[in-house]
Formats: structure tokens, C-alpha cells, sequence
């Protein structure tokens, strides 16, 4: 897909996680606005992922570890055909697999996440696995940054350095707000490039918005022989609307109808503008 | 007769199996030497992932291996694996269905004398309230070489506990072995014993003093502890005086709780004690030592049988 196939993308995407957050009555709006266009780019560029070779074990892999963002995993796999919009459309209500993490009951989702700090060690094994039986394929996993608080990441990033990973591709949605404010007055994390310098990854970071950038950096994976690939992928929370866009309290509120619309119409005039460019 | 440790048992046999298979995978947790995989580490490296002392990470990068096709080992202290990584048992193994199987090694009050930090009395009753996770305490060498057996190419998630003292034989080599199906080891009508891992061998030899009075007693090795032997519990204790639940583990939340609750509900009227560690600070000892204070000598077993159903 071309970038600017996949920059109209994205704004369908937007829209689509705006609408199932909106419709089903819960969802997490910002996170998942954040990092839109890294599965965006990943699912149609890169992973070569689909319902045919999913069930194999010999194609890319990818882990959603903040999994809280899942209304964005689910519009993008949705458009991968992996179900229906129809089916999609079941979120949140009783009984349907559309929970509000990712679960396997989904086709499509490779691992229940949702408890945050799991889903690097679960990208290292699948990455020592592959590594094992030398299949040339690569594990993908997304990290929030309100999640690197948990201690079982640094494990993990200890493991990855050990067996020289440069088949695991670490992304970190670095938006800058949690659930309670700003990260950095949380439990600050930075130095972060330096942090994960001194674990031994080969760490590059981008402008997790654009798709022109996460296309160009994805593509010079590995990016040092024998080391693990990181990238900060600096992001804005609640991107692509105004008024959601860095306000904390996006974190998990659903749009108002009012809001919805506001928002739709935002959506809209960039599409209309995108020609224009 | 006294034969190994089950945990010696556990490394030979994995070893053997593992050389002909090379998608069996142990990963350990600076463990290596307290699993006695020491030789597994020398013989076969690239079957053995280190992730050092780093239980949560060993259960996801378990997880991890399982999803890419491995047949996965974790093998860390019961104390440490069931604790610090519960979560990740509970979402990276259990929830997500990956049919890993956990081995937690020195359990119960095998560490003896380092204390509780190093014991694992709450570990089946954490593990009960987990779903889709079996769970398996095998009593001696052939239990425990016949339960690794089946864990390799086990589809569901599964947790293996056991201790690390030389193990009385129990059951015939020719005896049948199933996850999810106990053993009946003896067969009496006075009174059942229900016993489950090492204590088997402790209820064992309380039958055999209480023989030498002429009580004949049942005894059931309750090797897997999820799913649990519904049927082969009711069929033992049909028409007894009284039943004796023996465990190394917490009064709460483990085998004699889960028989507690059957009686229960099938309104079954019968003497009934489970013994077990109570809920106090406890004594400190030689793993020996503090099984028999809290009332697991096979001398002081056979006199709370006989008051239990004299």
C-alpha cells in the first residue's frame, strides 16, 4: 500500500474505532487513537498476516501487550478480513467474544493481553522459538508507555538481549499520558532511549503518527546484526481529533453523541482536505 | 522400598525424552541445579532457555515458546513460580490456553529450614482458582515418570508440584497411569485416606500400623488435583467410617477443602478430618520435622484415624 493509501487508511480506521467505542458504549478512545497508524502500517505493509496463514506457525507474529487499545486491533483486523463488521458490531454486548482486551476467541489475536507487562516475554519466547528452529520471521510487539513501569518488561529486555533478538521489533507507544496524568509526573521513565541503550537494543525512534516514517523505519528492521530492534514511537494521545488529542481524561470516555459527531466531522474534512495537500 | 527423589526422576526421564524430541524446551529460572537439570543444561544447551531469576519472565517466555510449537517445560521453586508469577500462569498460560506445562519443584515444606519464604503451601489452592489449568502432585517415581510422560504432548495447560525427597515405591510398574484419574493404592472398609504427592507415602505407612490392629483401611494416591477424580472419590469412600484427607499444603483451599465440598453437596453424613497445615505461623523444622508436628507422621495419622471412627 502506498502512503497515501495508507494515510486514508488511518482515517478510516479513526473512524471506525470512534464508532465502535461510540456505539458500544465503552472503549479505550485516546490509546487506541494513538497508535492507529503503527498497526495500520504493520497490517498492511509489513506483517503479511491474513486468515489464511494465520493457524501456521511459520509467518510473522504480533502481540498487542497494551492491551487496553484493543477497539484499534479489532478495526484493523476487522479490514484484514478476519470478520465481519458485522460481527465486529457485537462489541461489548453479552455474550460476544468482542471483549473489551484482546482474547484468542478473536481470529486474529495471537495472545490474551490486558494485564500490562505481559506480552514482551511472551514476543521473547515466540522470537527464541523461532530463532530455535531458524525460521526467517519476525515478532512484533506494541508496549504502552505507562506500561514500562512494570518490572516484568526489564526482565524481559534482559532475555532479549541474551539471545540477541534482532527478530523481535519492540514498539513503544510513547503518547506520554496514562490513565492518571502525564508519565513522566506518574513514575517518570525518562531517559527512555538511553534506558533501553544500556539494555543492549539497537533503539531508533519516529514519529509514531506519521505512516510515511513508520514504513521508512520499519523496513530497516534488523536495524544492528544480533540486536534486539526497539522503537520509540512518539505519539500523540487521542490523535487525529482535536479535542481528544493529549486531554487525559480520554483515556477511556466514550464520546458523547455530540462529541461523536464533532468528531466524524473532523474526520471528514481531513479526508476532504487530503486531496488537496 | 525407598527409590529416588521424584524430582530426580522427573530430570532423568525429561532428559531421555528430550533427546528425542527437539522441540522439548525447559526453561529455568537460575534453577537449573535445584531442578537437578543440570545435565540437561550440559548435554542438550539448545533445549534449555535461562532467563535467571526472573519467574514472570520464564512463565511468558513459556508461553511465548508454546505459541511458535515448542513443548514447554518452566521449571522454577513451587514457591516462587506460583506466587510472583501468578498472573502470568492466570493470562500468558491458562487464559490464553497455551499448553505449557509448569513444574514447580521443592514444594510444600521441602526447603525445610529456609523457611516460608521458600515453602509453597498455598499453591493448589491459588491454582484451583484458576481455570483451564490441571494440576498434578505424583506421589513417587512412577507417578511423577508417568505424568511427564503425558505432559509432553499434553493439550492443555498443566502444573506439576513436587517435593525433592527419596520417594517409597507405591504403586506396581504395571499399574495405569491418566491425568485425571487417582489411584487406589489399598482397599479396606474401616477408613479412607485421600492423600495426594509425598503424603501418600506418609498415609501409607499409617495404614500399615493400623493393620497390625486390624483396621483395614482405603488409600487413594489423589495425584491430579484438577480435574478432579469425582468418581473414583465417591466409589472409595462408599460405606466408610470415616475419611482422612492428607496434604502438604495449606488447610485452605486445597485437596481436603475440595473433598469437603463434594460431601457437602451430595449431603454425605460421615466422620471426616483433613489434615493439613492450619492457618498460624508456622513451626520451624526439617521438612520431616514440621510434617510430623503438624500431625503427619504416620504414628500420629493412625491415632486420629482410630479416633475418628472408634
Amino acid at each position: 500500500m502506498n502512503i497515501k493509501d495508507l494515510q486514508l487508511k488511518s482515517i478510516e480506521y479513526r473512524k471506525t474505532i470512534l464508532e465502535i467505542i461510540y456505539n458500544s458504549g465503552a472503549g479505550h478512545t485516546a490509546g487506541s487513537l494513538s497508535c492507529i497508524d503503527i498497526l495500520n502500517v504493520l497490517y498492511n505493509n509489513i506483517l503479511e498476516i491474513n486468515p489464511s496463514n494465520f493457524n501456521s506457525v511459520d509467518r510473522n507474529h504480533y502481540i498487542q501487550s497494551k492491551g487496553h487499545s484493543v477497539e484499534a486491533l479489532y478495526t484493523v483486523l476487522c479490514d484484514k478480513g478476519f470478520y465481519t463488521r458485522k460481527e465486529l458490531n457485537t462489541l461489548n454486548n453479552f455474550k460476544s467474544h468482542f471483549i473489551g482486551h484482546p482474547t484468542r476467541k478473536i481470529r486474529g489475536i495471537e495472545h490474551n493481553t490486558g494485564a500490562l507487562g505481559h506480552g514482551l516475554s511472551v514476543a521473547v519466547g515466540m522470537a527464541i522459538g523461532l530463532k530455535l528452529d531458524k525460521k526467517p520471521y519476525n515478532v512484533f510487539t506494541l508496549l504502552g508507555d505507562g506500561e514500562l513501569s512494570e518490572g516484568s518488561i526489564w526482565e524481559g529486555l534482559m532475555s532479549a538481549n541474551k539471545y540477541k533478538l534482532d527478530n523481535l521489533i519492540i514498539i513503544i507507544d510513547r503518547n506520554r499520558l496514562q490513565i492518571t496524568g502525564k508519565t513522566e509526573d506518574v513514575n517518570p521513565i525518562e531517559p527512555l532511549k538511553e534506558k533501553f541503550l544500556s539494555f543492549g537494543l539497537a533503539v531508533q525512534e519516529v514519529n509514531g503518527n506519521s505512516v510515511k516514517e513508520l514504513e521508512k523505519i520499519f523496513k530497516k528492521i534488523p536495524f544492528e546484526e544480533n540486536k534486539t530492534n526497539l522503537i520509540i514511537a512518539n505519539t500523540t494521545k487521542g490523535s487525529g481529533i482535536s479535542f481528544i488529542e493529549n486531554e487525559v481524561v480520554w483515556h477511556h470516555k466514550v464520546p458523547t453523541e455530540t462529541e461523536f459527531r464533532d468528531a466524524l466531522k473532523e474526520l471528514e474534512k481531513q479526508k476532504l482536505n487530503f486531496g488537496n495537500d | 522400598m525407598i527409590e529416588k527423589a521424584n524430582l530426580e526422576i522427573f530430570a532423568e526421564i525429561l532428559l531421555s525424552l528430550a533427546k528425542k524430541d527437539k522441540d522439548i524446551i525447559v526453561v529455568t529460572s537460575d534453577s537449573r541445579g535445584s531442578g537437578k537439570l543440570t545435565n540437561f543444561g550440559k548435554e542438550l544447551p539448545d533445549q534449555i532457555v535461562e532467563v535467571g531469576i526472573a519467574e514472570q519472565n520464564l512463565v511468558g517466555i513459556c508461553a511465548g515458546l508454546s505459541a511458535v510449537g515448542k513443548k514447554v517445560f518452566g521449571v522454577s521453586p513451587s514457591s516462587f513460580l506460583t506466587a510472583r508469577a501468578l498472573e502470568q500462569i492466570k493470562n500468558d498460560i491458562a487464559y490464553s490456553n497455551h499448553p505449557v506445562t509448569l513444574v514447580g519443584i521443592s514444594s510444600g515444606v521441602s526447603y525445610g529450614q529456609l523457611g516460608s519464604t521458600h515453602h509453597s503451601i498455598h499453591d493448589i489452592a491459588v491454582l484451583r482458582a484458576i481455570n483451564n489449568l490441571n494440576i498434578v502432585i505424583p506421589c513417587d517415581n512412577f507417578e511423577t515418570q508417568e505424568v511427564i510422560k503425558s505432559a509432553v504432548n499434553y493439550s492443555e495447560p498443566l502444573f506439576i508440584r513436587f517435593g525433592k525427597k527419596p520417594m517409597q515405591k507405591i504403586h506396581s510398574d504395571y499399574q495405569s497411569f491418566k491425568i485425571g484419574k487417582g489411584i487406589k493404592v489399598k482397599e479396606g472398609k474401616d477408613l479412607v485416606f485421600i492423600a495426594t504427592g509425598e503424603t501418600v507415602q506418609r498415609a501409607y505407612q499409617a495404614i500399615e500400623i493400623l493393620e497390625k490392629d486390624n483396621f483395614e483401611c482405603t488409600l487413594v494416591s489423589m495425584h491430579t488435583i484438577k480435574p478432579f477424580d469425582e468418581d473414583l472419590f465417591l466409589q472409595s469412600i462408599k460405606d466408610t467410617k470415616g475419611i482422612i484427607t492428607v496434604e502438604e499444603h495449606s488447610e485452605n483451599g486445597g485437596l481436603g477443602e475440595k473433598c469437603a465440598g463434594i460431601l457437602v453437596q451430595k449431603k454425605i453424613t460421615t466422620n471426616f478430618k483433613i489434615i493439613g497445615f492450619p492457618d498460624e505461623y508456622m513451626v520451624n523444622g526439617s521438612q520431616s520435622d514440621v510434617l510430623n508436628y503438624y500431625n503427619m507422621s504416620p504414628k500420629t495419622l493412625a491415632e486420629i484415624a482410630k479416633d475418628l471412627i472408634c
